[in-house]
């Protein structure tokens, strides 16, 4: 890897994001075709990550890692835009909000995410956190005239600061005890003292939060509800990505040594975020609050895979996370398909008799419930196979078993999506979206879904060279 | 006795996998697009696939014929530390055999569906899941692992599920699928337990590496709530708990007469020709195993004797003439199994073989008599039917050529196959084999009886449903339903002389062509007899041809010449003629034993809970638990801003009592 001080190559990407985004945000009133940004941010997407392709390396001492990790990360960071921006068009149009501050607000959280997975300097990482969060908060207000967007947007962006509050805490503390914020170098200073405990403690709260960690969790489903459903899709895959990008690299690197400690603060806050998540998922009536909830259980599998500490674990995660990606962008995608003004197409008995209505976007909402389950042969089944094997393999089969009783939960909200489609007759006719985007981000979704459950191999084999 | 595993290539025959391929991609594209674009010409694409599919079966047989075996693995599913799993296919004689069969009966029967299913609104479904079917099977019996299998058991049972209940709007279609379904479930927990026990006892579910090892566990026993068992009999009992369900063997039999609310193509399709003879192919497939375990076969052995003198009796009291046939499905499938049970999986396979035709042709002939009966109020009642032979010619010679196949006349197809399982049988050196023969023989006597009532009284003597028929005429069939009949009816009389014994001038190329994989049966000989093995042989096959004749004729005296002995049974022995008009009374036993105690406990307990605690009465179980807990939590998610920082706040506390508990 080139290393020097102000390597600007291995910061590409993320300066690519910016002059994009900057781009978009200033030249929004003078160019009228809105579409234009949507192509721009979707091509964008493609350089930005060959750009992440090619420009690996350390630069700014020891505070930016473009390795592996970082690259693996940022792959689903834009995989997720990618898919997040096909879905846009349709919705903003529709909502009125269909214009380049929109796609550069994405741009921008797109690249705090990327600080966040290649940091290796909690300062860098906070800054990066704080990137994604600030244009999270205003993308899910952006559809300013839904009072529900602004209640979300506001509700997270009060608790996101508390929680920011936290990291800074936690942050402070830990340069105290160590006098770096290099990760590397406190993960050679790091001596287990209460102190050094509390500070891992802030830590946990702080990215525990944006994870959707119960009981930190209570930001997102308001948040997710009120949310534009792009932006939902957006921010339930990549900005929790993101979280455990940041809670995988501090974790596993900075507080490597500190594993048997932290491991058993982590651990009932997984379990009981797996079983919250998923009863909680179970009695929901508005799809996006049960995906929301589904998602706090999704989260709960994953904090799993940190737990177990090893590489094997950290993989897992990654693979999830990927996985994760093609599924939820799927159903949300789905939502959005269904989704009119007024709430219609967002309660889950809209989706009643779908199949006999529309068999193929019925087939598609199918295969992702399915494979948020985790029935074979979808990816889903894949990642939670892994996952829980890593966790086995670390010496919790006990964590596995409560593991796998929480999906059998899970299974309910799911599969009854599943009947409603099946099995009941249509009440009203919601004639789906027409938009050839919307199809083609479900087709890369369905086909990511089904080829990963099938040909596992070769991402298997990526993963596993991805982990630091 | 083992297969030879230096034939089976791993390059070769690469195209096999286009078989199964093309039946679900027609499959999937009817089912998208039929309800809105194909519609009417949703059969198309189907029968095509199908078509194909033969096309490619033939030349697969043609390929393992001349020596070309394989073994391949399309993709490796997943490789995890010890366990493997892919799909492939292994290509020997048994497998095509299989494919070969398979696939000429299913694209014949799509042909035939198409005139039965005409006008029918769930048209497009129909053929989509009968596609599907065709795909499962075929992906159950080409496999190379067990886990294939299980995938290819479990998917033709949701198809079956999905046909049984075609007409769901009828309460009595979507109750017999559901019967099916719940039946199977007990066998299938067996066989998954059998599979499992496979990948712990050789840590491969790949048949090349069990089959191979099998002598590695002849001597092994486990464990089991304080008793040892022998392994090889646990595995082997445990596989043949699926082969129970999937087949209808005696004591899950009951699901089987049921399924016959399915469309009548599905009857012939998957409960007499290919799903239900799953279990037998299984038994076959895994001999190795069942051979180790002498109590295992003799299970297998007393189940299929057992099955086929139970149904064979019931049958003959039934009216409805696709239960009569269902109870004969029945029967021959105990054939099968008594086949294996003696070592004779060659001979069982060839009974498979030739059944699937007959079976086949003698439901579709029985189909095309429902068909024009079917604005009788019970288009299945034979009461109703009678002298059809004048008016559906086609059916009635093809249904009489079914009938002779099945009742064992020389030169029609059962002769040969079930010949081969009695004489297998007679000289068996397992000790049962007596007792199997002497059981078989009788049932051949009563198989004859019960098939030529069904044309006696449907197709012979005057017809009696003018009235309920409001004086329409009955008529032959279109042609697309009377093509397929002619064509089944040719493998209903050659498919047996691909294996005419040796004792006949034949030279059973069946049993030779299958030696390499099914191994011959142990003879046992019997010594000091005053005549010859030949003449012994020959001996045996004209009792069970004099069998044959004789329930041939009983059935003409009763049904044709002297009428009034028809109420004889009922009239002299009324408690045992309801003893077999009600089915040996296996429901009522299972609806006392089972079903009444498993829905008293859900209704108990699961209903004092919904009742009591939740507010939608709609769910049940453990979701009910769960939505009294989900709705308590939900409490505190009340959107107040303040509450949610509160909890952060709360959540860290937490950490730090957990902190100070832990350190």
């Amino acid at each position: 890897m080139p290393f020097s001080l102000l390597n600007f190559k291995a910061l590409a990407p993320e300066i690519f994001l910016v002059l994009v985004a900057s781009f978009m945000v200033l030249f929004d009133r003078a160019i009228r075709a809105k579409d234009f940004f949507f192509w721009t941010a979707l091509l964008g997407t493609l350089v930005a990550w060959w750009l992440c392709r090619t420009s690996l390396g350390i630069s700014f001492g020891e505070s930016y890692t473009a390795d592996h990790y970082g690259f693996f990360l940022k792959t689903i960071f834009l995989l997720s835009l990618f898919l997040s921006i096909l879905i846009s068009p349709v919705y903003a149009r529709r909502r009125g909000f269909h214009f380049g501050e929109y796609y550069g607000l994405l741009y921008f959280a797109v690249c705090g995410m990327m600080l966040m997975a290649s940091g290796t300097d909690l300062l860098l990482i906070y800054i990066g956190l704080e990137l994604m969060s600030l244009s999270i908060y205003v993308l899910v207000a952006v559809d300013w005239r839904d009072p529900r967007g602004l209640e979300g947007g506001l509700k997270y962006f009060l608790l996101g600061s508390l929680a920011s509050a936290f990291l800074i805490l936690g942050l402070a503390i830990i340069y105290g005890r160590t006098g770096t914020l290099f990760l590397a170098r406190i993960h050679q200073h790091l001596s287990v003292d209460p102190a050094v405990l509390a500070g891992i403690a802030f830590f946990l709260v702080a990215l525990g939060f944006k994870v959707a960690m119960v009981p930190f969790h209570m930001w997102a489903p308001d948040a997710y509800e009120g949310a534009p459903t792009p932006v939902t899709a957006f921010m339930s895959v990549a900005a929790k990505a993101a979280g455990f990008a940041a809670l995988g690299r501090i974790f596993l690197l900075a507080f490597a040594s500190a594993h048997p400690m932290w491991i058993k603060l982590l651990v009932p806050f997984a379990v009981l975020t797996m079983f919250v998540g998923n009863i909680l998922a179970v009695v929901q009536t508005n799809i996006k609050r049960m995906l929301a909830y589904s998602s706090v259980a999704h989260a709960g599998y994953i904090l799993l895979g940190i737990a177990a500490g090893t590489r094997e674990g950290l993989s897992a995660v990654l693979l999830y996370l990927f996985i994760y990606a093609f599924m939820n962008i799927g159903a949300f995608g789905i939502v959005t398909l269904l989704q009119r003004e007024g709430g219609v197409g967002e309660s889950i008995y809209d989706y009643q008799g779908l199949a006999r209505l529309y068999p193929f976007p019925a087939l598609l909402m199918l295969l992702f419930m399915f494979s948020l389950t985790g029935i074979p042969p979808t990816a889903g089944f894949m990642g939670k196979f892994y996952l829980f094997r890593s966790v086995v393999h670390a010496g919790h089969p006990w964590l596995a078993v409560l593991a796998v009783l929480a999906s059998v939960i899970a299974a309910y909200p799911y599969l009854r999506i599943v009947m409603f489609m099946y099995m009941r007759e249509p009440e009203r006719e919601i004639q789906p979206a027409s938009s050839l985007s919307l199809w083609a981000a479900l087709g890369i979704s369905a086909l990511g879904v089904l080829v990963i459950g099938l040909y596992p191999g070769s991402l298997l084999h990526a993963v596993m060279g991805s982990v630091f | 006795m083992h297969a030879e595993t230096a034939r089976y290539a791993s390059e070769a025959l690469h195209y096999v996998v286009w078989v199964p391929g093309l039946p679900l991609l027609a499959s999937v594209i009817t089912l998208l697009f039929g309800r809105r674009y194909i519609r009417d010409k949703a059969h198309w694409l189907p029968c095509l696939a199908v078509f194909g599919s033969f096309l490619l079966s033939l030349k697969v047989l043609w390929a393992v014929i001349h020596g070309t075996w394989a073994n391949f693995d399309l993709f490796t599913w997943m490789a995890a530390s010890g366990i493997k799993v892919g799909v492939g296919f292994q290509i020997d004689p048994l497998s095509a055999m299989m494919l070969a069969m398979v696939t000429s009966l299913s694209f014949l029967i799509h042909v035939y569906s198409i005139g039965y299913m005409a006008d029918d609104p769930g048209y497009y479904r129909f053929f989509s899941y009968i596609s599907l079917f065709t795909f499962s099977m075929l992906m159950l019996v080409s496999a190379n692992n067990f886990l294939q299998l299980y995938f290819g058991w479990e998917a033709v049972g949701l198809c079956s599920y999905l046909l049984i209940g075609f007409w769901y709007e009828k309460k009595s279609a979507a109750d017999a699928a559901k019967k099916a379904f719940i039946v199977n479930r007990f066998g299938d927990f067996g066989f998954a337990l059998g599979v499992f026990l496979v990948f712990v006892f050789f840590g491969s579910l790949y048949y090349q590496d069990v089959f191979a090892r099998v002598h590695e566990i002849a001597h092994a026993r486990l464990n089991l709530l304080g008793h040892s068992v022998a392994v090889p009999t646990l595995i082997a009992l445990l596989l043949f708990c699926g082969a129970l369900g999937k087949s209808a063997q005696f004591p899950l039999h009951v699901w089987l007469p049921d399924a016959m609310e399915g469309p009548t193509p599905v009857s012939a399709l998957i409960h007499a020709a290919t799903m239900v003879t799953a279990g037998v192919f299984m038994v076959a497939r895994c001999h190795s195993i069942f051979e180790l375990s002498p109590v295992a076969m003799a299970v297998v052995a007393a189940a299929g004797t057992i099955t086929c003198f139970m149904a064979a009796t019931i049958a003959p009291t039934q009216f409805d003439i696709k239960r009569v046939i269902a109870y004969s499905t029945l029967s021959q499938l105990g054939y099968m199994f008594m086949a294996c049970g003696v070592g004779a999986f060659a001979a069982g396979m060839f009974h498979l073989f030739t059944h699937a035709y007959f079976k086949a042709l003698l439901f579709l002939g029985a189909g095309s008599v429902i068909h024009i009966m079917h604005h009788a109020p019970d288009p299945n009642d034979m009461r109703y039917m009678g002298g059809l032979r004048r008016y559906m010619p086609i059916t009635y010679w093809t249904f009489l050529i079914a009938s002779l196949s099945i009742s064992g006349i020389p030169g029609f197809a059962g002769f040969f196959s079930k010949d081969e399982i009695l004489a297998s049988a007679f000289f068996s050196a397992y000790p049962w084999g007596r007792w199997v023969w002497f059981v078989g023989t009788f049932v051949a006597f009563l198989t004859a009886f019960y098939s030529f009532r069904v044309v006696f009284m449907a197709f012979h003597g005057e017809f009696r449903g003018r009235e309920v028929l409001h004086g329409k005429e009955p008529h032959e069939s279109p042609w697309v339903m009377t093509i397929p009949l002619m064509l089944i009816a040719i493998g209903a009389v050659f498919s047996g002389w691909v294996g005419i014994p040796e004792v006949l001038g034949g030279s059973n190329h069946f049993a030779r062509f299958m030696a390499p994989v099914l191994g011959h049966p142990e003879v046992h000989v019997p010594e000091g007899m005053a005549f010859s093995e030949k003449t012994l042989e020959f001996l045996l096959m004209s009792i069970s041809v004099l069998a044959g004749l004789l329930g041939i004729g009983l059935a003409w005296l009763v049904y044709i010449k002297k009428p009034s002995l028809q109420t004889l049974l009922p009239r002299r022995v009324p408690h045992f003629y309801r003893y077999l008009y009600r089915k040996w009374y296996w429901d009522e036993i299972y609806y006392y034993l089972i079903v009444r105690p498993t829905l008293w406990v859900a209704e108990t307990f699961v209903g004092l809970i919904v009742d009591t605690f939740v507010i939608e009465g709609t769910v049940n179980g453990l979701p009910a638990t769960v939505r009294v807990v989900g709705s308590g939590l939900r409490r505190f998610q009340s959107g107040v801003v303040q509450y949610y920082a509160l909890f952060i706040a709360f959540g860290a506390l937490a950490l730090f009592i957990l902190l100070h508990y832990y350190f």
